[in-house]
């Protein structure tokens, strides 16, 4: 037998992304209206459900010593959840069309394009989708008056590197998938508990012990520590270590999503 | 001797205990169509990806326009056009846009490419259908569509891995016509088909593979001629059966038995024929001279292969 190079090989990557990611930017283009009201309504019904409805019933939340008006709290909170949701999606359901029912991918492989620079393109796509949804979102929130902090413009940065971050992850699951029914399981055991895990809709404070320290590592939980000050036109309480997190979950997904589409592909 | 355009020299590859691919060697020459031909799960779409670099072989070697697969992959797949065994077009664009982000993997410029749009679909007989897309045509304009997508870089080598299963008569000729054409353009073609007669018309040379193995190689009529006689007599209807144990076998150099028909090989059909004529009055028989598809049958068998 000859030496096969591993599959976990480091990624070879180049700009040959870019024409893929324009594939994508291409076909998004055309249907772009109807998929920003779909990819916003449902994060807009949260926010006016939970922020409205049980703001009513909680009043204010205690958030680093000072008290703050729950719609504030949840709305810093929940954009991070957009921003995950909408990656997810995108490098589940929509990569896993490309990749496995239309065969795009093979297509593309028959040109000079790597499987390493198709996957890049699509944690890239789903990177901008993530980011589209969350600018759409952050412009309904300065409607609504809920923040003006100027510190959003960097908290819109976090933000692209979340959902970059919550692609690679996801791309780990489409490399493993054998039809759509498997994502199902991703989001019932991993994003839904990470939903509740993370300070989305209460503070982590009111965690178990043991529970919070696991939440303590969770992606989530990074994006959202980091962001939620911004809303209140503060600077995050350990940036560094947050960031870290949220660039060793993106680094090492994106490795092993990597290794595992190549192994699907050498089949 | 001129430098083959793609040269494999004693592939194998195996997945699990089933070697797929069994030490086969083969070489393109420049302005040929080679013909890889073979049952079901006989390697030939292995082959193929191997020859473009998506699937490693366990050993061997494939050189290709003086590079090396499959570490100049993408230097090779820059000058390859491939047509696939299963679609792959985008079905959210129209033929014009799947040419245009097509040629765009190449890294063509958009002008350039623009400017070649017309003619593949002109090509391609879809001129009228430039802004269809591809669920609204018929199986033969898709793989026609297919077909101008892979020459939107303006390949010197065409990877078509079973390029008229499924069409019905009318979309095979065209296809047939269309690839004749790249040939007179001096294009190289490797070509597999499950279609005896597309292989004759077309291939320069053939290559039949079973079981991973090449177990024949030689242009079409050489092969014919080389392992069988030149006359088939078919007999079939009832008793028909009877003849392949009868005495009328002294008239065949070899005899056959498919179904409800029987096969005799023979170097001069007329006695045979006569006899049968006289004897067997009621037999339908249908004489003509031996084909691709009698080689293709002798070489491989003729029992059902999985998956046929």
């Amino acid at each position: 037998m000859v030496n096969h190079p591993s599959h976990w090989r480091v990624p070879q990557l180049s700009f040959r992304w870019w024409p893929v990611f324009r594939r994508n930017l291409l076909v998004w283009r055309k249907l772009a209206i109807p998929s920003l009201i779909g990819n916003i309504a449902e994060p807009l019904i949260w926010l006016v459900a939970f922020g409205y409805g049980m703001g009513a019933l909680v009043g204010r939340v205690s958030f680093e010593g000072t008290e703050v008006p729950y719609i504030l709290f949840l709305a810093s909170g929940s954009i991070c959840m957009s921003a995950m949701n909408a990656a997810t999606f995108e490098a589940l359901y929509s990569a896993f069309s490309r990749m496995h029912v239309q065969k795009t991918w093979d297509g593309i492989m028959n040109a000079p394009v790597s499987l390493d620079d198709i996957v890049l393109a699509e944690l890239l796509w789903a990177g901008y989708k993530a980011i589209f949804t969350v600018t759409a979102i952050l412009f309904v929130m300065l409607a609504l008056n809920i923040s003006h902090s100027p510190k959003l413009l960097v908290a819109w940065l976090v933000l692209l590197g979340a959902g970059i971050t919550f692609s690679c992850i996801a791309l780990i699951f489409n490399a493993l998938a054998k039809g759509y029914d498997f994502f199902t399981y991703y989001f019932t055991l991993f994003l839904t508990p990470m939903m509740f895990l993370s300070g989305v809709f209460f503070p982590r404070e009111q965690l178990p012990e043991l529970v919070r320290l696991v939440s303590a590592w969770l992606p989530l939980t990074a994006a959202v520590e980091l962001v939620r000050p911004m809303f209140m036109d503060r600077w995050p309480v350990d940036p560094v270590r947050h960031l870290l997190v949220l660039a060793a979950y993106a680094v090492g997904a994106f490795w092993i999503a990597l290794a595992l589409t190549r192994r699907r592909f050498a089949a | 001797m001129t430098q083959p355009l793609l040269d494999a020299h004693r592939l194998t590859k195996r997945y699990g205990d089933t070697t797929v691919v069994d030490d086969l060697s083969f070489r393109i020459d420049a302005g040929e169509c080679l013909g890889v031909i073979g049952p079901n799960g006989a390697g030939k779409t292995t082959t193929i990806r191997m020859c473009l670099g998506l699937t490693e072989p366990d050993a061997g070697e494939i050189h290709a326009l003086g590079l090396r697969m499959p570490r100049d992959a993408l230097a090779i797949k820059a000058q390859l056009g491939v047509v696939s065994q299963f679609d792959s077009l985008d079905p959210d664009f129209s033929c014009a846009e799947n040419l245009m982000v097509y040629g765009r993997y190449f890294g063509m410029p958009g002008p350039r490419i623009s400017e070649r749009i017309p003619r593949l679909l002109e090509f391609a007989a879809l001129t009228h259908k430039a802004d269809a897309r591809p669920g609204e045509l018929s199986g033969g304009m898709r793989r026609r569509l297919s077909l101008a997508r892979a020459l939107v870089n303006d390949p010197r080598l065409l990877m078509l891995d079973e390029p008229t299963t499924g069409l019905d008569p009318q979309a095979r000729h065209l296809m047939w016509e269309r690839l004749q054409v790249l040939l007179q353009q001096g294009k190289s073609i490797l070509l597999t088909t499950h279609f005896m007669d597309e292989a004759e018309r077309l291939c320069n040379r053939l290559l039949v593979l079973d079981h991973g193995r090449k177990i024949a190689e030689g242009r079409p009529r050489d092969l014919i001629a080389e392992h069988l006689e030149p006359d088939v007599v078919e007999a079939y209807g009832n008793g028909a059966l009877q003849l392949a144990e009868s005495p009328l076998k002294a008239y065949a150099g070899r005899t056959e038995v498919s179904g409800e028909t029987v096969f005799f090989y023979t170097e001069d059909a007329r006695p045979l024929l006569e006899v049968l004529g006289r004897e067997h009055p009621k037999l339908r028989t249908l004489h003509r001279p031996s084909n691709l598809e009698d080689l293709f049958l002798k070489l491989t068998g003729r029992q059902i292969r999985e998956g046929g």
